[in-house]
């Protein structure tokens, strides 16, 4: 009789310490999820600075005059489609649109003409508008790898089963073309690659 | 007079601003006037094996960009500036006139350095309002220096003085009435009785061309008309067209892209013309075309196409995007032979209007109006612009002031 009770007894816990333990593991694995959207959340955030970024530095180098009218209207234009507040979908074709509008206005020949102007404020513009452009390939490379992580996650059978992303919306990728203009001066990847003693280029900078 | 002509898009590929502008200048010529166009060509290597026409000045190679929710082919850049100032200043022109200044493309570069009279056509001017917002503070010195405004048509009249301020005069697009008049009729693309021919043109892709529309309306048709045989000339794909039709498919004939000859032929031999345009049209030139053929138009009813039918009597008006009505309306077309040769009768006749030789005086008349209060304040006040030629020469010392 007491070996039975006994028996009981040991069984209950044994349940109990498999029913904690799956809470637990559950609960873990909800909450890693969560890290995980969390993430999501704040390199999109961080995407979505980095494009206004540009399309600000876009508008400013339109503002010094340095372009020609026509290639002044194009950027200002495309950049001011990308500051509109839209559905994402269209989101990505407008920042597309002002990648190509970038790289069809910075020609090798147009940046140098600019260049040879040798206007400091014309440089500035330039050097930002170039960071910014880095800036937004390397956050939504980030950004579009935070998703990928969380879609993997989510789709695993546990997850699924157990809804431990509740209800959060399944994040989607920012799939842009975000290829940016040669901004440099001609002749300075050159300069750079054979002298340790010149600053580095933007790219390095910011990778490092 | 010597007039300089400036075009936008490039002239590569063909176009309704393309269009007008070659057809203008053949016209101003034609008249004895000295004319020059700038456009963006492509260098002679790659384009295609026939010389360019000796009035056209290339402004250098076109980009396609997206600009205003469609892709232009344009060009802009500090090489293309010089070259336009250059064409500027070597052509001592009497008067210039762009063509669709608010493009980032050569008209408005054309529009802050010219020094000349300036005249501007606005086609479309459907600008969207953000974009606006961000070009007006860019292409408002130029648009004040504008001496007259252009619109083709009552809409894009509208626009201009809705987005840009100011008003415009409207001068349609011109279209040359007997090249299509007399276009020859080809028997390959006639109706026969049971077998009636329906023509669709442009690209179908598009949605706002309507093809969707047509393609809809097909089975109500073919039900009336079961010999019915649809023409479609136009860029695209065939396979999106014979999807969109679905299980009447059979019934297209895909032409492709046709030359304007074709163009003329097959308005002139089909039955009737349908226009299901959804959106998008300032003007029409394709229904003046057709009613130029002699060949009755069934439309959608967009503002610009009801304008240039008339409200209806030149032409059949029906809902915009009802393919029941468009069906309806073109069976009993085909059914009433007498009220098709009424209607296409009226159309030739009215359509005299949009003819070459009253809209290119139209066009000159706004030049001459422009240059008479040119002269007008330079003589009054002693200045050397009142004489033509010492005006060229002012600006002969100007140009080579500004070029190096």
């Amino acid at each position: 009789m007491s070996d039975q009770a006994f028996t009981m007894v040991t069984l209950v816990l044994a349940g109990v310490v498999v029913l904690g333990g799956l809470a637990w593991w559950l609960s873990a694995r909800a909450a890693r999820l969560d890290r995980m959207h969390v993430r999501v959340e704040s390199t999109r955030a961080a995407l979505d600075a980095a494009l206004l970024r540009r399309a600000a530095a876009t508008e400013a180098l339109v503002a010094s005059g340095a372009l020609d009218p026509a290639s002044a209207l194009l950027l200002a234009s495309a950049a001011a489609e990308a500051t509109a507040p839209l559905e994402e979908v269209e989101r990505e074709v407008v920042e597309s649109d002002l990648s190509r509008a970038l790289r069809a206005v910075l020609t090798p020949g147009a940046v140098q003409v600019l260049h040879d102007r040798r206007d400091v404020v014309v440089e500035g513009l330039l050097a930002d508008l170039a960071t910014a452009c880095e800036r937004v390939v390397l956050a939504r490379r980030f950004a579009n790898d935070a998703v990928v992580a969380a879609r993997r996650t989510r789709g695993r059978r546990v997850e699924r089963w157990a809804h431990l992303a509740g209800r959060a919306p399944l994040p989607r990728t920012f799939d842009v073309d975000d290829e940016p203009p040669a901004l440099a001066p001609r002749g300075a990847a050159g300069a750079v690659a054979e002298s340790g003693a010149q600053p580095p280029a933007p790219r390095d900078r910011l990778a490092g | 007079m010597r007039v300089g002509l400036v075009c936008p898009y490039s002239f590569d590929v063909p176009g309704g601003v393309q269009a007008h502008v070659s057809d203008l200048a053949e016209v101003l010529l034609e008249q004895g006037h000295e004319v020059s166009v700038l456009a963006p060509v492509s260098e002679p290597d790659s384009a295609s094996p026939e010389p360019l026409p000796p009035w056209l000045v290339s402004a250098g190679g076109a980009v396609p960009v997206s600009y205003n929710g469609s892709v232009a082919r344009v060009s802009f850049g500090p090489v293309v500036g010089l070259r336009v100032r250059r064409w500027l200043a070597e052509g001592h022109f009497d008067v210039v006139h762009l063509h669709e200044p608010v493009t980032p493309s050569i008209a408005l570069i054309a529009m802050l350095t010219a020094e000349a009279p300036l005249v501007a056509t606005f086609h479309t001017a459907s600008l969207r309002s953000r974009a606006l917002q961000a070009a007006l503070p860019l292409v408002r010195p130029g648009l004040e220096k504008l001496s007259a405004r252009i619109a083709v048509s009552e809409d894009a009249r509208r626009r201009v003085v809705e987005h840009l301020g100011g008003d415009a005069v409207v001068v349609p697009n011109g279209v040359s009435v007997d090249r299509y008049a007399a276009a020859p009729v080809r028997q390959e693309w006639r109706g026969r009785p049971g077998a009636p021919v329906l023509l669709f043109l442009g690209r179908f892709e598009e949605p706002r061309k309507g093809f969707g529309v047509l393609a809809q309306a097909l089975p109500a048709l073919r039900a009336a008309h079961p010999g019915l045989r649809v023409l479609v000339a136009g860029r695209g794909d065939p396979r999106v067209a014979h999807e969109l039709a679905g299980d009447h498919a059979e019934c297209l004939e895909m032409l492709g892209s046709v030359s304007e000859a074709d163009k003329a032929s097959l308005l002139a031999s089909a039955d009737l013309y349908v226009a299901p345009q959804t959106a998008g049209e300032s003007f029409g030139i394709v229904l003046v075309e057709a009613m130029s053929a002699g060949t009755p138009v069934l439309a959608s009813a967009l503002p610009a196409f009801s304008r240039v039918l008339d409200g209806g009597t030149l032409g059949e008006l029906v809902p915009v995007g009802d393919p029941a009505a468009l069906a309806e309306a073109a069976a009993a077309l085909l059914d009433d032979d007498e009220r098709r040769r009424a209607v296409a009768a009226a159309a030739s006749r009215a359509v005299r209007r949009y003819d070459w030789s009253v809209v290119a005086h139209q066009v000159l008349t706004v030049y001459e109006t422009v240059l008479s209060g040119v002269h007008g304040t330079a003589a009054a006040l002693g200045e050397p612009g009142g004489d033509p030629a010492a005006g060229r020469l002012l600006a002969q010392w100007r140009g080579a002031e500004v070029l190096p």
